[in-house]
């Protein structure tokens, strides 16, 4: 396990910074529900006259007037993209730094098994991702409890496992573009963090386009729909679940045998 | 069973050579040489040696193990000082070397602080702090403190000042004299000339000459000063001539008689005949087609 424990120690400062500023950022939310709930109603009837832009956030089946409600869009909207982007960001960098920052040579000369090597740095992303799940998950714990309101479990469990599938999945993805790049790979993270949170608005937006929703792991993240059916589409998950081990298996296939 | 034997060992990246049927054997317990200018194929032989690279053809052995198959049990042997020592940032020195010596699962921490301390290195310090030379040394102490059968240095002293390039090849003696394996790359002759007991000579990727390191020096070729005035036209056997403020010099690798009348015509007022040095040979190896 050195190398799980050297990535961790590596990766450290990243992940204090991302995950305290999503769990603060989600506190925050959480902490300004009670001042905003009494002008929900009002919120929630601008909202539903936007058309498409509500129907792009899921809001015209959400009611903000409830913690739920309003949990699953602010707060969603927190965790999704700033997790998506972190799970992007370790994902892309964790086989291609090594070539990017010339250490490379370092560590692949110690008589360690490539394939050891990706599974160790594979296990740290895994670590780091759930460890970061962990805290955000009691942060908006205490945070509701704070405030006084009651704790919809099933739906709030939902929602925060469907966000961790969802940084799995990219960050599986990520994990298989970093084995082939070079530089550029932590780009190409954010990049694809950032456009599958558009898919996925499209896709909601649009009929035509809402095969889109096969491909973006943010539909089986939407609050509307953990909400109303208190359960994940299993159909959308077990294909993000598999676009997230392609990515792993396409790292194991060419990194293990690739010239360094 | 050699140190390492190579068998027609061959790299290409794409369609761009890096190395084509090289032929290497080192014995254990040797001192060998290296050598061959930049582009040669000196990294590409010794990426190949450590399982960075796999070989488009033929194989490679470290200590009867092969490279590709045995890479693990190959690495567990060799201790390897690249030519470019990076590491990664934020890490302190002692954590550098103790994360290597976790990978290798062994406790080097009494033969770190030894070499740390023959070599002056202050392992509180972050490697980002470090210069050039000092991060030199925190790889030379990476590639010694697991005490390897083979120790394999690219360019090792690239960076070090004479001082320590002194202290770093009585380092490398000792160890060689204790029995372990030297695979010394370099492009300096001196290095070679002065410590090694064989040595190969890589140009464009290919073998050219490989053998003890007296035998390599050895030339038909006289190192010929003269101050004075003569004149050389039309002589054969002439070559790297050079014209100084008060004489000529040159190669020499013609007939002694043709020479001499040439300079008993001349008005000469000094002369000297050497051997020329291994540089001077080697300078030929390089220049295709150049011969020793």
């Amino acid at each position: 396990m050195t190398i799980v424990k050297h990535e961790l120690r590596q990766g450290k400062i990243s992940f204090l910074v991302w995950t305290l500023a999503i769990a603060f950022l989600l506190a925050v939310c959480v902490v300004l529900f009670p001042e905003m709930k009494g002008e929900m109603d009002g919120v929630t009837k601008i909202f539903s006259s936007m058309g498409s832009f509500t129907a792009a956030f899921g809001m015209d089946r959400l009611n903000f007037g409830t913690l739920i409600g309003y949990y699953a869009i602010e707060c969603g909207n927190v965790l999704g993209l700033g997790g998506a982007f972190y799970a992007a960001l370790t994902g892309a960098g964790m086989l291609s730094k090594e070539q990017r920052d010339r250490t490379a040579e370092f560590l692949f000369t110690h008589p360690v098994k490539r394939v050891r090597i990706i599974t160790e740095k594979l296990l740290a992303i895994l670590i780091q991702i759930t460890a970061m799940n962990l805290i955000i998950y009691i942060t908006a714990l205490v945070s509701i409890r704070m405030v006084g309101e009651t704790i919809p479990w099933t739906e709030f469990n939902l929602l925060h496992l469907a966000y961790y599938l969802l940084q799995l999945e990219l960050a599986g993805i990520c994990f298989g573009i970093s084995a082939f790049m070079k530089r550029g790979s932590a780009g190409a993270g954010m990049g694809l963090a950032a456009l599958t949170y558009f898919l996925a608005l499209i896709a909601n937006i649009a009929k035509p386009a809402s095969f889109l929703k096969y491909i973006t792991p943010f539909s089986y993240c939407s609050g509307a729909d953990i909400v109303s059916d208190r359960s994940l589409n299993t159909g959308l998950v077990a294909v993000g679940m598999a676009l997230g081990a392609a990515g792993i298996l396409a790292a194991y296939l060419n990194y293990s045998r690739k010239d360094l | 069973m050699e140190a390492i034997k190579t068998a027609g060992l061959t790299k290409y990246y794409g369609k761009a050579r890096g190395i084509q049927g090289v032929n290497l054997s080192v014995e254990q317990g040797e001192y060998f040489g290296f050598i061959g200018p930049n582009g040669a194929g000196k990294s590409t032989t010794i990426r190949l040696l450590t399982g960075l690279i796999t070989p488009t053809s033929g194989s490679a052995q470290v200590l009867g193990r092969d490279v590709v198959r045995q890479k693990e049990e190959v690495l567990s042997d060799i201790g390897y000082l690249p030519s470019e020592a990076v590491f990664y940032s934020g890490m302190k020195v002692r954590d550098v070397l103790k994360l290597s010596a976790d990978l290798r699962k062994k406790d080097c921490s009494a033969e770190a602080q030894r070499l740390c301390e023959r070599l002056e290195l202050d392992p509180s310090r972050k490697v980002d702090e470090l210069s050039f030379g000092n991060r030199k040394k925190v790889a030379i102490v990476c590639a010694f403190q697991s005490s390897p059968s083979l120790l394999i240095l690219d360019e090792p002293t690239s960076g070090l000042d004479p001082l320590m390039q002194r202290a770093f090849f009585e380092l490398i003696r000792e160890q060689n004299d204790r029995g372990t394996t030297v695979f010394l790359s370099s492009h300096i002759l001196s290095e070679i000339q002065h410590n090694c007991t064989r040595a190969a000579v890589i140009r464009e990727g290919e073998i050219i000459a490989c053998d003890r390191v007296e035998v390599l020096g050895q030339s038909n070729a006289k190192r010929v000063a003269v101050r004075g005035t003569v004149n050389l036209d039309g002589l054969e056997g002439i070559r790297d001539l050079k014209r100084e403020e008060q004489g000529v010099s040159f190669l020499y690798s013609g007939g002694m008689n043709l020479l001499l009348h040439r300079l008993s015509a001349g008005d000469i007022l000094d002369l000297s005949v050497s051997d020329p040095d291994l540089e001077e040979i080697f300078l030929h190896f390089y220049e295709k087609g150049g011969e020793g």
